[in-house]
Formats: C-alpha cells, sequence, structure tokens
C-alpha cells in the first residue's frame, strides 16, 4: 500500500501497488473509526491481500489480509522511515497509468522495503539503488559507464541529468557535474544490485552518488519528489 | 446548475472538508427551507468564530484570548506537557479527565509524502517551551497510525538529550485510527497505562 488519503468522516481513499493490476486507488470506509477491523491493515507500508468489490467511481475494499506490515518495523527509526516514504512516493510516480500492469516495479518495492526492514544496507543506499533501479523499469535508465551520447565506454569524468548520464570528454556539456571515479562505481553498483561494492563505499561518493540520482530523478518527473528533500541521510 | 446565489452556495459548501457535491446539494436546500432566524444564527457563528478565535502563543490550541484556557487554568499541572496533533485531540483527552497538565498542539504529523516535515509543525515552539527546565515529563499523544507513530519517533529522539521523562500513550488503542474517535475509557486507559520511551 502507497498512500491513505482521509474521505469525509472517517473513510480513506487509499492507493496500492499491486502485483497484477498495476497501480489501483480505492475507497475503504469507515476504516478511522477505532472499531474498523480493516483499519489496522491499511497503512501505507502493508503488504496485503486486498479484495475488491466494484464501485460507482471507485471500486472499494472489502478484505484486507496482512501479508507483512512493514510500516511498524520502520517508523521507529526515522531514516529509514523517511527512506521508505520516498520509495512509496517514486513506486506512485512512476507508475504512471491507474491499472497498467507492472510486475516489475511491484517486486522492486516489496525488495525494496524488505531490505529496509532487514537493516542490510545503510537506508540511504537501499533507496538509491531503489530509485535508480526502478526509473530503469520505467524505461529511464540512466547510464553510468557509457557514455549516455555515443556509446563508449567509461570511465567518465562528466554526468549529466538532461542528457541522461555519463558523457566522454568529446560530448561533455557545459554545465555537466564532475562526480569522483568513486561515485561513478557506486552508482554503477546502484543499478546492477552489486552490494558488496556500494557497501564498501566511502560517505563522500554516497552523498555525491544521491545528489546525482536525485537531480536525474527530479529531471525526468519534472515534478520533484515530495518526500526526498525529508529523507534523513546517515552518513550526510 | 443551479441558478446564481443558489449554486454559489452549493460551490462553497463543497468546497468544505468532508463535503461532496451531494452532500453541498442537501445542505444548501436545507439552508433554503430553514427558518430564516436559524440561517442567521448560524452565519452570525461563522462570522464570530472568524473573528473570535485565534491559537493560543503557547500551546497552540483554538483559543479565544492570547493564550486558551488550559494554559491560563493556574491548577494545571505545569510540569507535563501532552502533545497532540490537532486540538480536537484536546477534546479527546480532555473528555476522559485522566490528564491534568498542559497541552502542546503541533498542527499535523510529520508526513514526507504529503510535503510535510518536522519545521511545517510547531515543534521549535515545544523546543522553547522545554528549554527552561520546568517541564520534567512529556507524553506524547499522536495518533496511533503511521504518521502519529513517525512524528513520536522523530520528537523521542530530539527530545531524549533533554533529560526528562518521555512516555507514549499505552497501546491498546486501535491501530490505523484518529485519536478523535478512540472512546474515553480506551484513551482513558491509553493515559494511565503509558510506557516510557527509551532513548
Ligand atoms: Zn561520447
Ligand atoms: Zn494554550
Amino acid at each position: 500500500m502507497l498512500r491513505a488519503q482521509k474521505l469525509g468522516e472517517a473513510d480513506r481513499i487509499v492507493t496500492l501497488l499491486t502485483r497484477d493490476h498495476g497501480r489501483v486507488r480505492a475507497v475503504a470506509k469507515g476504516v478511522r473509526k477505532t472499531s474498523s477491523r480493516i483499519g489496522a491493515r491499511l497503512e501505507p507500508f502493508s503488504h496485503v491481500d486486498v479484495q475488491f468489490y466494484e464501485g460507482r467511481t471507485l471500486d472499494g475494499v472489502s478484505q484486507v489480509e496482512i501479508l507483512s506490515s512493514y510500516g511498524a518495523a520502520l517508523v521507529g527509526d526515522y531514516s529509514r522511515y523517511t527512506a521508505g516514504q520516498a520509495m512509496l512516493e517514486t513506486a506512485e510516480r512512476l507508475t504512471a497509468e491507474e491499472r497498467e500492469p507492472t510486475v516489475q516495479q511491484y517486486l522492486l518495492l516489496v525488495g525494496g522495503l524488505r531490505a529496509l526492514v532487514t537493516n542490510e544496507h545503510d537506508p540511504g543506499l537501499i533507496l538509491d539503488s531503489y530509485l535508480v533501479r526502478s526509473l530503469a523499469v520505467a524505461g529511464w535508465a540512466p547510464s553510468f559507464d557509457a557514455c549516455a551520447r555515443c556509446g563508449v565506454t567509461g570511465p567518465h569524468s562528466a554526468f549529466n541529468v538532461a542528457a541522461g548520464g555519463a558523457l566522454c570528454t568529446e560530448d561533455r556539456l557545459p554545465g555537466s557535474a564532475a562526480p569522483a571515479v568513486e561515485t561513478f562505481t557506486l552508482l554503477g553498483a546502484l543499478l546492477a544490485g552489486d552490494w558488496h561494492t556500494a557497501d564498501a563505499s566511502q560517505s563522500r561518493a554516497r552523498r555525491e552518488a544521491s545528489g546525482l540520482i536525485a537531480a536525474y530523478l527530479n529531471w525526468q518527473l519534472e515534478r520533484g519528489l515530495r518526500s526526498l528533500p525529508f529523507v534523513e541521510r546517515n552518513g550526510a | 446548475m443551479y441558478e446564481g446565489v443558489v449554486q454559489d452556495l452549493i460551490d462553497e459548501l463543497g468546497r468544505l472538508p468532508g463535503v461532496g457535491p451531494k452532500s453541498a446539494q442537501r445542505i444548501a436546500f436545507h439552508v433554503l427551507q430553514a427558518d430564516p432566524a436559524d440561517v442567521k444564527r448560524l452565519a452570525n457563528v461563522l462570522l464570530e468564530v472568524k473573528e473570535k478565535v485565534k491559537f493560543c502563543i503557547t500551546c497552540g490550541n483554538v483559543a479565544e484570548d492570547i493564550e486558551c484556557r488550559i494554559c491560563r487554568d493556574p491548577r494545571r499541572d505545569l510540569t507535563v506537557i501532552c502533545v497532540v496533533e490537532e486540538s480536537k485531540d484536546v477534546v479527546a483527552i480532555e473528555r476522559t479527565r485522566e490528564f491534568r497538565g498542559r497541552y502542546h498542539v503541533l498542527g499535523g504529523a510529520i508526513s514526507p509524502i504529503e510535503g510535510v516535515g518536522p519545521d511545517d509543525l510547531r515543534i521549535k515552539e515545544l523546543m522553547v517551551r522545554l528549554a527552561d527546565g520546568t517541564i520534567t515529563e512529556l507524553i506524547i499523544a499522536t495518533d496511533p497510525n503511521l504518521e502519529g507513530e513517525a512524528t513520536a519517533t522523530y520528537l523521542a529522539r530530539l527530545i531524549g538529550p533533554l533529560g526528562l521523562t518521555v512516555s507514549r500513550l499505552a497501546s491498546g488503542l486501535p491501530v490505523g485510527g484518529d485519536l478523535e474517535y478512540a472512546d474515553e475509557v480506551t484513551l482513558g486507559r491509553a493515559f494511565s497505562g503509558r510506557r516510557t520511551v527509551e532513548n
């Protein structure tokens, strides 16, 4: 479940990313009443099994079974919580069309949240890896090795969000960033899911990488993520 | 669409929280058929509330003066503050008669996805109140849902180093609900059974 919005006195509109039906919005009636049996199960971060009934404008939620409630594990740690919020918002924004199946985004989000909860890696790294990989699934994979214009393999020393990633010296555009070699290595590892390399990275590279990923994401989305500025980075 | 002023009324009512187009229409026609004196009273109260009611300079609760009635009351315990999200939570807790201290109304809960961060709430004002050492206990009574819990986590960590007792309402409050919907008995029990937050 991605988002809950208050509706009327006691209802909520919930947004879910489903395995087979893409992003779905539905009404959950009476869930803010403390007597509601499904209210507690329908919170952002919850991994749930849901049954819908057909409604006039929006479908309604009739049954909810909890598979995992990642929220309970995340709220106790502010950096992991804020990283998770950015993941939920990204999943919503990168699934532009409602009800367009996108099983890869679904699996990526579930995997990302599980990694946050099990605390295997730094939450900032988990978030950044999730961001680049979900951008890639959405068809906007940034290039961290090959030059985004001519394709010649790196390592390169320039990065340009508008051009789509790394640029060679020939194609370097004015206003490009000049990240360190270690930063390019980290970015590549985050996209590939190479945790051995990512875990070994230094805080300077992590800071630079997350800045570039945020800039790239915001450029692709046109309207930036609301939650990203609130993410608390441990090493920053 | 209705003519002129009737449609204006429906439009205005439709902008209220929780009022959809259908309800707006129903309320509008209720107003049209109501006794003129009743309508006048409603209109006057609406104007009066905007004129008279302000937010307490100390705790952020709704108030008819610079300070609210609770902050002005000398019988309230000055050493305890209960932190809530909204003024309506103050009302809910007052009903339980379990709490004799004063409040601090944050004006919402931290919700990054809605663009609400710590700086958008009255957290700085809370830190100022805690600075002079009078307050020895802080009870965090944010809603028992995700945003409320995250806000409690943030506050507990921020306030931990100040060395006062920080407690959170006992579980038993149904998760996912709004505090204002909790019945008095449950809320009262949550109050007396509050647990200290480790930091
Ligand atoms: Zn090139
Ligand atoms: Zn007050």
